[in-house]
């Protein structure tokens, strides 16, 4: 009697909102994956089709070389790519120097690192609309590399200064002894051990680049410089949507930042909790 | 003996500023570190807010450059006594800003409390279950579309299978049952952040308090409410903060879902200024608008952290 009476408990209060919330969050992404795979006349056919009835790559192919995904997809790899790899460089400096040194006006500049936290992003979009306008960078990848690494810097830096003081300081110190200078020692002995921190920060970056809409939508006017969700958003706004190859033009998009985020959970978790509580 | 001591001279006096200027330059490293992202942020964050204060005073219109001026407080006046579109977004936004933090700390906080429990598969359902807050709002917005369509939507499927509607309803084309909709979709991607953070502050109450109320006879009701959610104060003081100023700013899905409609019914200010910045052209007036909702997040702030009583010694 009571052991039933634990097991009707235990599914009432833990089994049963646990599948209903995996249910919310995994049906929507199954669809998109499904109506991805149907022809077009199946998508709109009644009864709806739970699974495609006989799948078909066609909204890719068209997704990808008729629509434009190619493009978006490799404008938004460069302007992830270029920002992570400022981002890095930056945020392990200023890390670093949080980390390991006293210095008068660290309070300032980590107020500074807080104070862009409550700054709201749509304030933004004007005037950086007139500054790249004035430096000619509208439709230029390099408006957006700029903006983002500026934006993701001070979180970043939070970040990177909680990892590198995981890293004891007597071994940079051992390192300096055998005759290395600063730079050599940081590059030697405390970037191989900062490789977890890294890929969560480069992670974060990515997907933040990946994902952002709004500036992009306001730095880009031309459909040749156009990023995966600004591409996406186009495409939503035509008259006649071709609604399988915005499916698949979905998937497309959702595969890296998906894969990243798997791959990286782990230390993002940490690193958010970290964040969140430093 | 000459030579010699000639010799010397220099090299004592080389030795002596030799450690003076590494010393120096010692001390100016930090500073050398920091300068790249402090230029960074001070260019291209700090500077353009600034401009929009600058701006907020002036007549300045993009299409029509020849009547740029000095505004005075032009604009700001424009907004509150002409501005037929002003105070009804204000009170859209507050609808949506309450909701969706409200609603997204609730489902946030039980996913966090189902995920920390054991149970097999444990670190598998985690991914999945974070898995929107790896998604774009734009990704969000047509998924959700698939599914609100009113000819090919999903929901309309099961909703007339179920027996709950006996046709298919035009979710988005409806003003309450737009803005439900847009809440519903922004939940789904939002509800992940709650749950990771607030995952993370579980993880670090200690287990002694745990043993102390079971010791003490306290129910799961009790434990909760005097254990864990004072112990989890802190993370959502600051998360729910951080996440107001968040929704309040965020319109990807009220861009691309609803365009702010239908009859601006989903148009909150910050879809407001958006929708001025990029299909309007008077800079002038959405910097105005964009002084004022920075006035409002700032005024919020303070209050909020007053009342709560945000205490970072205890962190």
């Amino acid at each position: 009697m009571i052991k039933t009476k634990k097991r009707v408990d235990r599914l009432l209060t833990f089994n049963l909102p646990l599948l209903v919330m995996l249910i919310f969050t995994l049906f929507p992404l199954y669809w998109t994956i499904n109506t991805a795979f149907k022809h077009e006349g199946d998508i709109i056919k009644r009864p709806l089709g739970y699974v495609p009835a006989s799948p078909t790559i066609d909204n890719f192919v068209t997704a990808w070389t008729n629509v434009g995904f190619s493009t978006y997809f490799k404008n938004s790899l460069l302007v992830g790519v270029c920002t992570v790899f400022i981002v890095l460089i930056l945020s392990t400096l200023s890390g670093y120097a949080l980390s390991r040194y006293k210095f008068k006006g660290k309070r300032a500049f980590l107020l500074m690192l807080l104070c862009t936290q409550f700054i709201p992003r749509s304030m933004l979009i004007i005037p950086l609309f007139i500054i790249f306008k004035f430096l000619g960078l509208i439709s230029n990848p390099l408006s957006l590399i700029i903006t983002y690494a500026a934006v993701e810097i001070p979180f970043t830096t939070v970040l990177m200064n909680g990892f590198i003081s995981n890293v004891p300081r007597e071994l940079e110190e051992a390192a300096m002894v055998d005759g290395c200078n600063k730079l050599q020692a940081i590059r030697y002995v405390i970037f191989p051990l900062l490789v977890p921190g890294i890929v969560a920060t480069s992670v974060f970056t990515f997907i933040y680049t990946w994902n952002e809409f709004l500036i992009a939508l306001m730095l880009t006017n031309q459909q040749g410089k156009f990023t995966l969700p600004v591409g996406l958003s186009y495409m939503m706004g035509e008259f006649n949507i071709n609604y399988g190859a915005l499916a698949a033009g979905s998937v497309i998009a959702l595969i890296p930042a998906v894969i990243l985020f798997a791959y990286a959970q782990k230390h993002l978790v940490n690193g958010m909790g970290g964040a969140v509580k430093g | 003996m000459n030579l010699r001591q000639e010799l010397e001279v220099p090299a004592v006096s080389t030795e002596k500023k030799k450690p003076l200027k590494k010393f120096k330059i010692d001390k100016w490293i930090p500073y050398l570190f920091i300068l790249p992202s402090t230029l960074m942020i001070v260019t291209f964050l700090f500077y353009p807010i600034g401009t929009v204060f600058y701006y907020s005073l002036q007549h300045y219109d993009i299409s029509a450059p020849f009547y740029n001026a000095f505004a005075g407080l032009d604009n700001f006046k424009k907004i509150f006594t002409e501005d037929k579109l002003f105070f009804p977004s204000l009170l859209t936004t507050l609808k949506w800003v309450v909701s969706e933090v409200g609603l997204q700390l609730i489902f946030g906080l039980t996913a966090a409390l189902l995920l920390n429990q054991k149970f097999k598969f444990r670190g598998m359902v985690r991914s999945a279950a974070f898995i929107p807050w790896a998604i774009s709002g734009v990704l969000a917005s047509v998924m959700w579309s698939l599914m609100f369509n009113e000819h090919m939507g999903v929901i309309n499927d099961l909703f007339m299978r179920l027996g709950i509607i006996s046709e298919s309803k035009a979710w988005l084309a409806g003003s309450t049952s737009a803005f439900i909709s847009v809440v519903i979709a922004e939940l789904w991607r939002g509800i992940p952040f709650f749950a990771i953070t607030l995952l993370a502050s579980l993880q670090s109450i200690p287990e002694e308090l745990y043993e102390a109320a079971k010791v003490d006879g306290a129910n799961r009701v009790k434990t909760f409410l005097y254990v864990t959610l004072p112990s989890l104060k802190n993370t959502i003081v600051l998360t729910t903060l951080l996440r107001v100023i968040w929704e309040f700013n965020n319109v990807d899905l009220l861009f691309n879902l609803t365009g702010g409609g239908p009859a601006h019914s989903t148009t909150t200010l910050t879809m407001y200024i958006a929708e001025q910045a990029v299909h309007g052209s008077n800079f002038g007036y959405g910097s105005a608008l964009t002084v004022v909702v920075f006035a409002i997040l700032l005024v919020f702030a303070i209050i909020y952290l007053r009342i709560t009583r945000y205490d970072r010694e205890g962190n």
